[in-house]
């Protein structure tokens, strides 16, 4: 018999879906930033095996010569951002949230489960329980990255009045390298993330929409 | 829906039909939310311009203007580097350097408050600051620079007056002509204006200022971006009334406060 069980809380859905467009923005408006001095690439000694970025990649998406559109909106959205950051991390923890979400003792070896079974390696089914360890790691990880990138963004935007924080990046240079770092890192985490909700289906990707899946046991899976 | 529901028996039919109707709220409300973001970026990016940007956004840098002069310190420099990481920085503007200058024999007019001319002669008899700190581009690249010459508070306090706010401008008065023959000017905030690491340089790296960097006398700020490092300053105008700045006539922020 089938029954309807909540699973995500309505702020959580909230920030989470209103983070999606924020993001973006971020990302977008960084690149038009990024153009400006688009120094980094992957390099094996001096071959370079991928530059941040093509010229191609600027020229199909139009984000040449935009430097001042970019900080524009890269400082007016950096507010709503760091907002919806902090409410979350502050709702995670006052509803108890926090306890499905942070990785325990055990986490780290149900993660590597969980990678093993993804990659077809191993039999061993996830366990069904709200978020994984390897889910766990991902969604603690994102949030840290979101601290990381209002942190590193600081640094790069006042450096003189955050001197000390700049400082403790490794200088203005280093903070730079680790905000486009990080926003790398959302890229990476993106492609995971929209691939493993792909994998899990509907009834999975409905919970984050509606709040509500639908079980097939007797007793709920979590609470 | 209330969490009464997943204590009900329901039919996997009731199931069904109740996932539906969930689902469709949730969804047009997501759409009507999406819908409304949509309009909402699209009017922001539609607003009339205001010096290169949407009013809105235009706003919002004044805004985030006054977040920052709120957390502003003068106490607070910019690191200083060991002379050997100094570098020779890009030359990366040419607006107002077309009219060659006659290096000792300059005059730096004083406007606004006062009416003054002060010749290069008496700005070097003044104390001058040595620095070595990181030159930072709006761009996003940073060099290492070696500077030598006299802090603008210095030179405010001895032949300026109070103001609210400090302009800077390269000799020519005139704003015809495009490219080079162009003016080139920065404003000021008082505060920035003052700072202990805003200086007159007219030396880079142990040698005298090169034209292209701006001799003979050019500001350099640890607390502005390089495009609020005027080259060649001709007038220094001390006024109440928020001085025009170049680059943020042209959508780039007028604070440009690091």
């Amino acid at each position: 018999m089938k029954r309807i069980v909540h699973k995500h809380p309505r702020p959580t859905r909230w920030m989470h879906w209103f983070n999606v467009p924020l993001l973006f923005g971020m990302i977008w408006s960084g690149l038009l930033i990024y153009w400006a001095n688009d120094v980094y690439a992957i390099r094996l000694g001096t071959w370079t095996l991928f530059p941040f970025f093509p010229s191609w990649f600027y020229r199909a998406l139009s984000i040449d010569h935009r430097l001042a559109e970019g900080m524009a909106w890269h400082f007016a959205l950096m507010w709503l951002f760091v907002l919806n950051g902090i409410a979350y991390v502050l709702y995670t923890f006052v509803s108890g949230e926090w306890r499905h979400l942070l990785p325990n003792r055990n986490s780290f070896r149900e993660a590597c489960m969980v990678v093993l079974h993804d990659l077809g390696l191993s039999k061993v089914e996830p366990p069904p329980r709200k978020f994984n360890g390897a889910q766990q790691f991902a969604y603690t990880s994102v949030i840290l990255m979101g601290g990381g990138s209002a942190l590193t963004g600081l640094a790069i935007y006042k450096p003189v009045q955050f001197a000390w924080l700049t400082q403790a990046f490794g200088g203005y240079e280093w903070a730079r390298l680790l905000h486009f770092a990080l926003t790398i890192g959302y890229v990476l985490f993106f492609v995971v993330h929209i691939s493993q909700v792909i994998k899990t289906g509907w009834n999975n990707f409905r919970a984050m929409v509606t709040g509500y899946e639908v079980v097939a046991s007797e007793k709920p899976t979590h609470e | 829906m209330s969490k009464r529901l997943e204590l009900s028996n329901l039919t996997d039919e009731q199931v069904a039909a109740e996932m539906s109707r969930l689902t469709r709220r949730s969804f047009a409300i997501g759409f009507a939310a999406a819908l409304a973001g949509g309009a909402g970026v699209t009017w922001l990016a539609t607003r009339s311009n205001k010096d290169g940007l949407p009013w809105p956004l235009r706003k919002v840098l004044e805004f985030n203007e006054q977040v920052a002069e709120t957390i502003y310190s003068p106490s607070r420099l910019a690191p200083e580097f060991p002379h050997e990481r100094m570098a020779e920085p890009r030359v990366n503007g040419t607006v107002g350097l077309h009219e060659s200058p006659s290096i000792d024999n300059e005059v730096i007019k004083v406007t606004g408050h006062v009416d003054r001319a002060i010749p290069m002669e008496a700005i070097r008899k003044l104390p001058a600051r040595e620095m070595t700190t990181e030159f930072k581009c709006v761009e996003g690249w940073s060099q290492i620079v070696r500077w030598k010459g006299v802090p603008l508070a210095d030179f405010l306090e001895k032949f300026g007056a109070a103001s609210k706010y400090v302009g800077l401008s390269t000799p020519s008065e005139s704003n015809h002509g495009g490219g080079n023959s162009e003016r080139y000017f920065v404003g000021f905030d008082r505060a920035s204006a003052v700072h202990p690491q805003t200086l007159l340089c007219y030396e880079m790296n142990g040698q005298p200022l090169t034209a292209a960097h701006g001799a003979p006398l050019r500001l350099i700020s640890t607390v502005k971006y390089g495009y609020k490092c005027i080259k060649r300053v001709g007038i220094i105008e001390v006024t109440d009334r928020r001085p025009d700045d170049y680059w943020a006539l042209r959508g780039y922020d007028w604070y440009a406060g690091l």
